[in-house]
């Protein structure tokens, strides 16, 4: 008679004869092998992964009493705040939860930005991580027109005008993707079918492709040192550790329990973050006939806003507000050609020169500042203030093939460094 | 010709010719699909002309922002003798004194923007980025313009219009508010959304 174990070898044999369960399992768990020395900024990529799920979750059972008409919209919100059991708690932790998705993407971003992780040979993955922050955007921006707040109403109104900018065929546009004359509940349905379908389903595709193409090439490492390079006998890199266990039990589970008391610090006590995570004129039903006193979107959009901002003139025969619309678009796009504009022999900013740390400092200065003038009143000195930042942004990138090429590096190790 | 041989130039043909048939049906295809995003009968019928009432309105008033014609908020102004006056003398701080860009039907093209001197119909979305001005009829300095002498400002990011909707220069608005077309019924019924006739 067969032992247990032996049954259960059984069982996984014939699994694995029809559909490749253990060799998936290995090549993505327990024999992809992960450079040793990472670090503490290599917790956020599998934190997204923790709130897309979280997200995913909490927005199916919000979903089972929302209900997305303009006169009721408002109101089945209010009914999960009061009425429905947990339902407070279920919204709570999906407002936080996409705050906090922003959080850990910029962290992640930020990375790698930091150590060169979008250099040769991972493009593919910066681009579809770029991908996935464009979506995640978009994301946000629908979900967030959905509670029918007058916040909510008038931000998606802004945001739906800057079409509008686009010459000849700017306002037909707006009107069809309104599909009314006005913001309506036309727009708030079609916005409720893009953020509980089309955006999810391609976020995880997104996320799929770029965690496969992470793991064709294999993850960067704080010094930029390509692991594949020394190998043992067998072909294991040297400076390699399983990513299960060591990672993910040493590494990640911690992490994210970390994370998670965070998460459920603010969740519990700081749930509309002083009016940054849900801002008070969204405590109002929308009213087309009352702007806010103060339009600002959400913190986690506010940089791009501001640069919207400070395009005040107009250029070439065209106007400030379409130059708003170039920029803000510009902004968002240029990172996704960031891999052909380093042009720096080595990846992690440990061995790069003066030149590349001085305007990765700036950048991520000018980010801030620029993210807090979007939330406040625009006056002639911030509007300065803006566009300087604006400029220093676009610096960055810009000036990348210049600064990265004449400055000097240090010589980068062979090896890990113990 | 063996049967194992390969013809490239047919090959050729036949991957161009279905790849033309297949996009011209992508295309086909996505007409619907494009086609249901555009205003439905409900919103186009909700989009119909509508009467407004101005008999109760006293000169220097505003009736606004009134939900009307589209749905859009639509300001009534009756315009007293002393603001029409005012109307033209500042015209060297508008973009547009002259409403050359068509952001108004022909009739309405003059100083005051309107068919009656003293009766203004625009509609209460900003040029800028459709935030609601508001209107601020005072003649003194205000903390966005030392000069001010009545208009419309919006909050939203700073754009200024005169008494007749006309823009300030060097404001994110790019162009006039918008004049509805519309005609009036009688002295004191003006009807929103339609030229009845005069255009």
């Amino acid at each position: 008679m067969a032992t247990v174990q032996e049954s259960l070898q059984n069982v996984m044999n014939w699994v694995d004869e029809r559909l490749p369960v253990t060799k998936t399992y290995e090549k993505h768990m327990s024999k992809y092998y992960a450079p040793k020395n990472f670090n503490f900024w290599y917790i956020f990529g599998v934190l997204s992964v923790v709130v897309l799920v979280l997200q995913l979750v909490t927005g199916i059972w919000l979903t089972m009493n929302y209900i997305p008409a303009g006169d009721r919209a408002f109101a089945s919100v209010e009914f999960i705040m009061r009425d429905v059991e947990f339902g407070w708690m279920l919204r709570y932790m999906h407002s936080t939860g996409a705050s906090a998705f922003f959080v850990v993407v910029y962290m992640h971003m930020f990375r790698g930005l930091m150590y060169g992780s979008y250099k040769k040979p991972r493009e593919l993955i910066w681009i579809l991580g770029m991908l996935i922050y464009v979506a995640l955007m978009a994301e946000g921006f629908f979900g967030y027109l959905l509670p029918w707040g007058n916040m909510s109403y008038w931000g998606a109104q802004v945001i739906v005008s800057l079409v509008g900018a686009i010459p000849f065929w700017g306002e037909e546009l707006a009107v069809w993707v309104r599909g009314d004359f006005n913001m309506s509940e036309v727009a708030l349905n079609r916005f409720f079918a893009l953020h509980v379908v089309l955006v999810p389903l391609a976020l995880i595709v997104l996320v799929f492709l770029h965690i496969l193409a992470l793991h064709e090439v294999g993850s960067n490492n704080p010094d930029g040192i390509d692991v594949k390079a020394n190998v043992d006998e067998e072909g294991k890199p040297l400076d390699s550790v399983p990513f299960h266990p060591y990672y993910t039990i040493g590494h990640d589970l911690p992490a994210i329990v970390i994370f998670l008391f965070v998460f459920c610090a603010v969740m519990f006590f700081y749930p509309d973050g002083g009016g940054y995570l849900i801002e008070h004129p969204n405590y109002e039903p929308a009213d087309p006939l009352k702007t806010p006193e103060l339009i600002a979107p959400v913190w986690y959009y506010t940089p791009f806003y501001s640069m919207l901002r400070a395009c005040t003139f107009p250029l070439f025969g065209m106007t400030a507000k379409f130059w708003g619309l170039v920029v803000m678009a510009g902004a968002i796009a240029i990172p996704f050609v960031l891999p052909w504009l380093d042009r720096s022999p080595v990846k992690s900013i440990r061995y790069k020169g003066l030149g590349s740390k001085v305007f990765l400092t700036l950048f991520v200065i000018s980010f801030f500042i620029l993210g807090y003038l979007g939330t406040v009143h625009p006056t002639p000195m911030k509007t300065a203030l803006a566009q300087l930042c604006t400029g220093i942004y676009f610096a960055y990138f810009l000036l990348m093939p210049w600064y990265t090429s004449v400055e000097k590096t240090k010589p980068v190790p062979e090896r890990v460094p113990e | 010709m063996s049967h194992d041989g390969i013809n490239p130039g047919r090959r050729n043909f036949l991957i161009s010719a279905t790849s033309v048939v297949g996009a011209a049906g992508f295309v086909g295809a996505a007409v619907p699909f494009v086609g249901s995003w555009t205003p439905s009968a409900k919103a186009l019928a909700a989009g119909a002309p509508v009467k407004v009432d101005i008999g109760k309105l006293n000169p220097g008033d505003i009736l606004g922002p009134i939900p009307a014609w589209r749905d859009r908020p639509i300001f009534v102004v009756k315009r007293t003798e002393e603001m029409m006056s005012r109307l033209n003398r500042r015209n060297y701080r508008l973009a547009d004194p002259d409403s050359e860009e068509q952001k108004q039907p022909d009739y309405a093209r003059n100083e005051t923007r309107s068919i009656r001197p003293d009766i203004g119909i625009l509609v209460g979305i900003c040029t800028h980025l459709s935030c609601s001005p508001k209107f601020n009829p005072a003649i003194e300095p205000q903390p966005f313009d030392t000069e001010w002498v009545g208009g419309f400002y919006c909050p939203c990011h700073g754009s200024m219009f005169d008494l007749a909707g006309r823009v300030y220069k060097d404001v994110p608005a790019p162009t006039n508010l918008e004049v509805p077309p519309h005609f009036f019924e009688s002295d004191s019924v003006v009807v929103i959304g339609e030229d009845g006739g005069v255009a």
